[in-house]
């Protein structure tokens, strides 16, 4: 896979950045350390630089069409300036990628956001798909040529509003405004990662440097707190949690059935998802909290006694909560809440507990 | 990024540090290894009165995004825990040359300790 730098490479090298890749883009894993970033955005407010999404624009009389045969939602709800979550699946339902489907506030057309690495696969997807329905639809991989920052915290929205030409604070979740930020015309969502009220931000790549610094003196924050919050707020991360080649998982084992229409017209995936959902999945996502001093990651067994149940998808000491949490696939038999299970770590089995994945709301009720 | 690198030790490879102390050799992790690992939160340790031998493992400390194990720059007996740890593992990214120590060894052989690099070698290492 190419590596791709992104335009703020340099600027996060001189304030101190450590750099992971991700999805084939160099990207800062951290600035200063995890917990400062994590606390900086539940308590206040942090920026992330999220430049290795990719971002797929898709215009003409057919966009809607298109796009609603190739995503599980239902694209034809957007109003301009709506944003939805979906799901890409193949013929067998399994989930090749989650995306936000953004309908421009200004014009035609419709842009979704694929995860890092997915761009160029997705707008392929499209094309062969319009070409093969005769769908009237041009489908442009803008990725290079787009630039995307987070600004997430319960002070983001005094944060943001100090910095747009229009206001932003009206915005309701999962809506977007273009407006200008320092002269810089700006697609301005709110929407986010984190589990926090906030931003997502796209703009020109060529203008990166000009909306970072509109954000000078908040916290710049990286991958790791990203994973951290993400996963405390229970959201699933592509190619982790899910993934049609090492974890090929449909929208109804992961937890995503909210984002499924069964009751739009035909799309990749329904027939399949359709039958599932009758017969009933075996295996479904669950959040447990790990009771013992030890962190359950990536693949690590999850077991019923001797009996091996499910595995770990995701797992992270929770910086707000000080206990260890994780996301993994379980017989649907274990999946109810309060089950306490076992997790394979190092040769021992430490305790865990089945919780309500959104582990923000499930922790915060018992403290 | 430079690291602090207290010249009055001896470092393993592996990123310990053994200091020799009136009790015994006090042994912890560098400032290089805290760095990489980041937030650590986690420190698994040997019990006081467990032996152990140069070169083996014996912990585990674990941050945020990694987990790696612990190995003896010298064998002996632990005379020592650093409990402190158990309740505030973050010790290890604050001082990880002095509050963040791990364990005080006891009955370690003089040429052990004379095997592990030097402050300037490991230095290099790390360079």
């Amino acid at each position: 896979m190419t590596s791709h730098k992104p335009p703020l490479y340099r600027t996060h090298r001189s304030a101190g950045a450590d750099f992971t890749d991700f999805g084939g883009w160099e990207m800062p894993a951290s600035f200063d350390s995890i917990r400062t970033e994590h606390g900086a955005v539940r308590d206040a407010v942090g920026r992330f630089d999220i430049s290795h999404m990719s971002e797929v624009v898709v215009r003409g009389p057919d966009a809607a069409a298109l796009t609603n045969r190739l995503t599980t939602n239902d694209v034809r709800e957007l109003e301009p300036g709506d944003a939805q979550y979906s799901c890409i699946l193949n013929d067998e339902g399994v989930i090749l990628d989650d995306i936000v489907v953004y309908r421009y506030p200004e014009r035609d057309g419709y842009l979704f956001v694929p995860n890092a690495g997915h761009g160029e696969q997705m707008a392929t997807r499209w094309e062969e798909r319009a070409s093969t329905l005769e769908f009237d639809a041009t489908v442009e991989d803008r990725t290079e040529e787009t630039g995307m920052l987070a600004v997430q915290g319960p002070d983001a929205v005094e944060a943001v509003e100090s910095v747009t030409a229009d206001s932003v604070a009206d915005l309701s979740q999962f809506t977007a405004r273009r407006t200008e930020i320092d002269g810089v015309s700006c697609l301005v969502a709110r929407t986010g990662y984190t589990g926090e009220d906030g931003y997502e931000i796209v703009f020109p790549a060529a203008d990166s440097e000009t909306v970072w610094a509109a954000f000078d003196g908040i916290q710049p924050c990286g991958l790791g707190a990203r994973d951290t919050l993400r996963l405390e707020a229970g959201l699933l991360l592509s190619g982790q949690d899910f993934d049609p080649d090492s974890e090929p998982r449909t929208p109804l084992e992961a937890g995503l059935g909210f984002v499924v229409d069964f009751e739009k017209p035909s799309f990749v995936g329904k027939a399949a998802l359709r039958e599932l959902e009758e017969t009933g999945v075996d295996e479904q996502i669950v959040g447990l909290r790990i009771e013992d001093r030890a962190i359950a990651r990536h693949g690590y067994a999850i077991t019923d006694g001797d009996d091996e149940v499910g595995h770990v998808t995701s797992g992270t000491m929770s910086p707000t909560f000080d206990v260890p949490l994780a996301l993994g696939y379980v017989d649907t038999e274990y999946a109810a809440d309060g089950t306490e299970l076992g997790v394979e770590v190092r040769n021992q089995t430490v305790d865990a507990t089945v919780v309500d994945q959104r582990f923000l709301n499930t922790l915060e009720a018992d403290t | 990024m430079s690291f602090n690198v207290p010249d009055d030790r001896r470092y393993r490879e592996s990123h310990e540090w053994a200091l020799p102390t009136d009790d015994g050799i006090r042994v912890g992790i560098t400032d290089f290894a805290q760095d990489e690992l980041g937030d650590v939160v986690f420190v698994e340790l040997p019990d006081e009165g467990d032996s152990v031998a140069q070169d083996e493992e014996f912990g585990v400390v674990e941050s945020i995004k990694a987990v790696s194990d612990l190995y003896a720059p010298v064998g002996g007996e632990v005379l020592a825990v650093n409990e402190a740890l158990f309740d505030s593992p973050e010790l290890v990214n604050d001082d990880p040359f002095g509050e963040g120590w791990m364990l005080e060894i006891e009955g370690a052989d003089e040429t052990e300790l004379e095997e592990l690099l030097s402050a300037d070698e490991y230095e290099d290492q790390i360079a």
